[in-house]
């Protein structure tokens, strides 16, 4: 008797939902024995680390806060993985979103109007998909690797922010502090969904998710870049320019990213050194645990948002080093990339008499 | 003094291109058997935690070289049985490698911060290295002649060897070298673990020699450098060669110009400029190439001997 693996005609819808599920209790499992082995309580860690952000209704706040920026980003990269886009510089776009929207909260410092606020947005989204066109543009001009382009810039932002934050943008009442001076009133979102404590990212991130969803189910561009990712050879045959896909795939999550940056500037009310956060490489897993599907992908970057949470949680209580969250979601990352094997396979058990037969 | 300042300042780019060389030398093996492990950041930072670690623990930093050589092997065997024996995507497994690196290499990380790097003896005698011309041959880390031997190695390796022969043909074609009876999984496995292991090098010659101690993702994306290394080189090892030098010259310059207080341009320009090149010379090579490109012809693509 033996395990035989037999490709499957088409994909198994059952599997595409179940495995995502089925890889982070897989990895939850995993940690308890990682934990145990390295000496820690390993049960207790793993519960601190996914369950205590999830059942403390006093850690929502900070879920819903981190879970924001995922989901929006992971939204605009789930249209690239479709299309088998690579774009892994969205930190990079991220950071030029929040850059070019604290350019406009520079400017407009000394003014007030209802205008700044979706000002800054516009900017923001603007920025992050004109960083995101210069892969974009490399790639269809010169046949350049999106995934070599896009990550090499994301290091020139970081270097941009740092300069700017040190030299011209610098806070003239900052006590010589790197960072730039907090955002006014005009410049500001409420910083709660009213009673609920919620913060405003969450409410954007809740009708992305829906635009995203009928963007793709609903729509012949949907329904274009689905056809690429399934069936790439029929969809070229068929007449959908794979140029284009690059420039879209690119400029909505160069779009999504720049406007996940300005949200999250919002939050933070200023610029500083610590401002690159790893959203933008933690939001590709993201997109991947959604299966690229929209609703998917908001309930993923909430998966997301609470090991980071419950991260420093498990800090504080267990005493798990810092890092531990990122271990954790890379090996999420892990688990549903293999995983992906169930959803292509049918495995078999053949009897070793069925084979003599065949 | 300018003389003093010139053998300075080679002497720092030979120290400093080193680990860039040294991980592009081996993934360029793995992306000639047809793979591209885009984790070779993860695999560097592994090693230099592992190589910091261990030296320190056995208060001997070759056995620490060693370990680092594992560990960088060890990791990359994850990434490979994910792509080889389950058939994962190449740029979403290699991306999750280096998230994974980063977070292990941080959790191991956080009991060895704040301490300094057990130092090498110089492989060569102290009196070779004494005038300026003795001590650009002599006066390096073991690392810069290991880099140097090991890059010759592997283009003597691809091109003049049936080893390399085979290797080549398995990136260039798989199911013509399975159907003659190489054994491309294996053969991929190999090239992936060779290429980990010179990341684990790589990896503690940065923990080790450059900056003596252990901090969170030290490598700074140097492991990426690397990558593009291998695109600009078109897979060849003479050219890797000379592009990791030049990336070398520019990444002195950032040293130079933070160091100095009469920089032309900010301290970040200067941090930002090997990327910027990079991106640059991408869009150069790949204009002039075409899309025919040099790049081995199963560079990505799945081998599934089954359909």
């Amino acid at each position: 008797m033996r395990l035989v693996l037999e490709k499957r005609l088409e994909q198994s819808r059952t599997m595409v939902v179940l495995t995502p599920i089925l890889s982070v209790i897989g990895v939850m499992i995993l940690g308890v024995i990682i934990f145990d082995a390295i000496g820690y309580d390993g049960f207790d860690a793993v519960w601190q680390l996914f369950i205590t952000p999830v059942i403390d209704t006093y850690k929502w706040r900070d879920v819903a806060t981190k879970a924001a920026p995922l989901i929006l980003i992971g939204l605009g990269l789930s249209i690239g993985n479709r299309a088998k886009i690579w774009n892994i510089g969205a930190e990079g776009q991220y950071i030029v979103g929040a850059i070019s929207a604290a350019g406009v909260a520079y400017v407009t410092q000394n003014m007030s109007g209802f205008w700044i606020i979706p000002l800054m947005l516009i900017i923001g989204m603007t920025g992050g998909a004109a960083y995101a066109a210069i892969p974009a543009g490399l790639k269809t001009r010169y046949g350049v690797s999106e995934v070599l382009s896009s990550l090499m810039l994301v290091y020139v932002s970081v270097q941009l922010l740092s300069y700017l934050i040190t030299g011209p943008w610098k806070d003239p009442n900052g006590m010589n502090f790197p960072q730039t001076a907090q955002l006014t009133g005009s410049q500001l979102l409420p910083r709660e969904l009213g009673e609920t404590g919620l913060p405003p990212g969450i409410l954007f991130a809740l009708v992305g998710m829906i635009i995203f969803a009928i963007i793709v189910d609903r729509t012949v561009f949907g329904f274009s870049i689905r056809a690429i990712g399934e069936a790439p050879q029929a969809a070229r045959f068929g007449g959908f320019n794979s140029n284009r896909i690059v420039w879209a795939a690119l400029m909505i999550s160069g779009g999504m990213a720049g406007l996940a940056g300005t949200l999250e500037l919002m939050q933070l009310t200023r610029l500083n050194l610590g401002y690159p956060s790893g959203y933008g490489f933690t939001a590709i897993i993201v997109s991947l645990l959604g299966r690229s599907h929209p609703f998917g992908v908001f309930v993923a970057g909430i998966v997301l948002a609470v090991t980071y949470v419950g991260g420093q949680v498990a800090q504080t209580v267990v005493h798990v080093p810092n890092a531990t969250a990122g271990l954790f979601q890379a090996l999420i990352l892990f688990a549903i990339l293999a995983s992906d094997l169930f959803v292509r396979y049918r495995i078999k058990i053949k009897s070793s008499a069925a084979e003599v037969r065949a | 003094m300018t003389l003093t300042f010139l053998i300075d300042a080679l002497i720092t780019v030979i120290g400093i291109t080193t680990p860039i060389l040294l991980a592009a030398s081996g993934e360029l093996v793995v992306e000639k058997s047809g793979v591209i492990n885009l984790g070779v950041e993860g695999m560097m930072l592994v090693g230099a935690i592992t190589g910091f670690a261990v030296g320190f623990e056995f208060s001997d930093p070759w056995i620490g070289v060693g370990a680092a050589a594992v560990a960088g092997a060890a990791t990359s065997m994850i990434f490979a049985v994910l792509v080889l024996s389950l058939g994962t995507n190449q740029v979403a497994t290699g991306l999750a490698l280096t998230i994974f690196g980063v977070g292990l290499s941080s959790l191991i990380g956080t009991n060895y911060t704040g301490f300094a790097a057990l130092p090498f003896d110089p492989p060569f005698p102290e009196y070779l290295a004494q005038d300026p011309i003795g001590r650009v041959i002599f006066g390096h880390s073991a690392f810069v002649y290991f880099a140097l031997i090991l890059v010759f190695a592997i283009g003597w390796f691809l091109s003049h060897t049936r080893a390399g022969l085979v290797l080549r043909a398995v990136g260039e074609n798989d199911f013509s070298a399975h159907s003659i009876g190489y054994p491309v999984i294996a053969i991929r496995y190999a090239a992936i673990a060779f290429g980990g292991a010179v990341a684990g090098i790589a990896g503690a010659n940065f923990s080790m020699v450059i900056t003596p101690m252990w901090a969170e993702q030290m490598t700074a994306g140097r492991g990426w450098i690397a990558l593009a290394l291998v695109v600009f080189s078109g897979w060849r090892a003479g050219r890797l060669l000379a592009g990791a030098y030049f990336f070398g010259v520019l990444m002195t310059l950032e040293l130079y110009a933070k160091a100095s207080s009469y920089a032309i341009m900010p301290s970040q320009f200067w941090a930002a400029m090997p990327y910027i090149i990079a991106v640059a010379v991408l869009a150069f090579i790949s204009a002039r190439d075409g899309r025919s490109g040099k790049e081995p012809a199963c560079l990505g693509k799945p081998f599934l001997p089954n359909g």
